[in-house]
């Protein structure tokens, strides 16, 4: 089991910041998150975007900030969780939490920071009839070990980097044949593997489905065949996988489950401290709600910096806190 | 200020003054209505959750190529398909009509 002060619950900027602020205080955290990197949407949907309202940075690059909120966070050494998503919340006899992950993995803490930002993110599933119970029998959304292709019939859907570059790698001596339906005639991965693709359907190295979408998935108690809407009208393909690659939405998932007032997919909070329903669990950044929230990071750091004090005064009821400056005092790390 | 007519997703008609000196775009201004549009990502042509169908023949700007990417891999998609964060509100959207795209 991992024993720290705080467990944050997502690694996004709010979560990251945290670390420092605890620190300050001499809290120790420990972060959990579903994504397999820190950063949160920074880091997954766009690390090349400029943001222009972070104080004192006139254009910072999302990815650039994260690897600066990272270093800032470093002096007070982060236990991480990643690739992992918090499942469960058990309350202990003294009011303590113990967060599971659900891999498995134990965390325990008097305080719980959920800085979950839009939630964990989960792949897109298209609106397809039946599709969840062919889930894990033939349909995939993530490929985790392509050795499970081999020699197999796939079927990957999709016209991003990801559905490019799965088609290339399992086209190579992987799996016996290997059909990639795009909705249209346009990709928007890179150029190189967009062309590759190209070639290697004129050659029948693949087969190509162009301005076509796949409907329907059939099979008895797993996937036999898709069926795929063409401008020539339905056509059936029979596969042993389809893996549908539509990139990553987020979804608010078992947050929704842990008995914290909801509203509106966010976690309502009292803006003194932040602070949620539940004595000795906090909700901060995107993922909260009050009067006048603002979904600014800026406004998530500001909420950090007041709930660590807040979580200092429950860890250690009897200390006296005094505000210091790191100006005067510097950084001590741990 | 333009009047926009929004058709929602159980089919009711909500007609809507829209403020076009505000650089506000069609996701914000539904949200502003409280009508059902998640708008997820906040504006950046990356979740389609604000996807909508145009039903008037008013010539909208182009697409550019983060909206025409999105749309390759959004789903319930139509040739009337466009993101409501990629409208941006102009006088000559006077009297747009637009519906909904269904939730994923």
């Amino acid at each position: 089991m991992i024993e720290t002060d705080i467990i944050i619950i997502g690694a996004g900027p709010c979560g990251l910041f945290t670390v420092f602020e605890a620190g300050l205080l001499k809290l120790r955290c420990h972060l959990i998150d579903a994504l397999p990197q820190a950063g949160g949407q920074l880091t997954e949907i766009y690390p090349k975007k400029p943001i222009y309202d972070i104080p004192g940075f006139p254009e910072v690059l999302a990815g650039d900030l994260v690897e600066h909120l990272m270093k800032q966070a470093e002096p007070f050494k982060p236990g991480f969780t990643l690739g992992e998503r918090a499942e469960t919340i058990e309350k202990t006899e003294d009011g303590k939490f113990i967060v599971t992950t659900h891999r498995g993995t134990k965390h325990f803490a008097p305080i719980i920071a959920i800085a979950g930002g839009l939630g964990c993110f989960e792949p897109r599933r298209p609106p397809v009839p039946n599709l969840e119970s062919y889930e894990d029998r033939g349909v995939e959304y993530i490929i985790k070990d392509p050795k499970l292709y081999q020699g197999k019939r796939v079927v990957i859907s999709g016209g991003g980097d990801s559905a490019l570059d799965w088609t290339i790698y399992l086209a190579n001596g992987i799996a016996s044949e290997v059909t990639l339906v795009h909705r249209s005639q346009s990709f928007r991965g890179h150029l190189d593997s967009v062309q590759k693709v190209m070639d290697m359907g004129a050659s029948g190295k693949i087969n190509l489905m162009l301005d076509a979408e796949i409907t329907g998935v059939e099979g008895n108690g797993r996937v036999e065949r898709v069926i795929a809407t063409t401008q020539q009208g339905p056509k059936t393909i029979d596969t042993d996988h389809w893996m549908p690659l539509f990139g990553l939405s987020p979804k608010l998932g078992p947050i929704a489950d842990w008995n914290l007032n909801i509203s509106k997919n966010a976690i309502e909070v009292d803006t003194f401290d932040y602070s949620t329903n539940v004595p000795g669990i906090y909700a901060i950044g995107d993922i909260n709600t009050y009067p006048g929230k603002l979904k600014l990071i800026l406004c998530g750091f500001h909420e950090a910096t007041l709930m660590v004090q807040s979580a200092f005064k429950r860890i250690y009821p009897d200390k006296n806190f005094v505000l210091k400056y790191t100006t005067v005092n510097g950084v001590q790390g741990f | 200020m333009i009047k926009i007519t929004v058709i929602d997703r159980v089919g009711e008609e909500h007609i809507l003054d829209a403020p076009t000196d505000m650089n506000m775009n069609m996701m914000e201004l539904c949200k502003s209505y409280e009508l059902p549009v998640e708008g997820t990502c906040g504006g950046m042509a990356m979740c389609a959750s604000c996807q909508v169908y145009v039903m008037s023949d008013h010539a909208l700007p182009e697409m550019s190529h983060d909206e025409q990417a999105m749309l390759d891999e959004a789903f319930h998609v139509k040739p009337n398909s466009r993101l409501g964060c990629q409208l941006h509100l102009h006088d000559s959207m006077d009297g747009l009509r637009v519906e909904l795209a269904p939730e994923v």
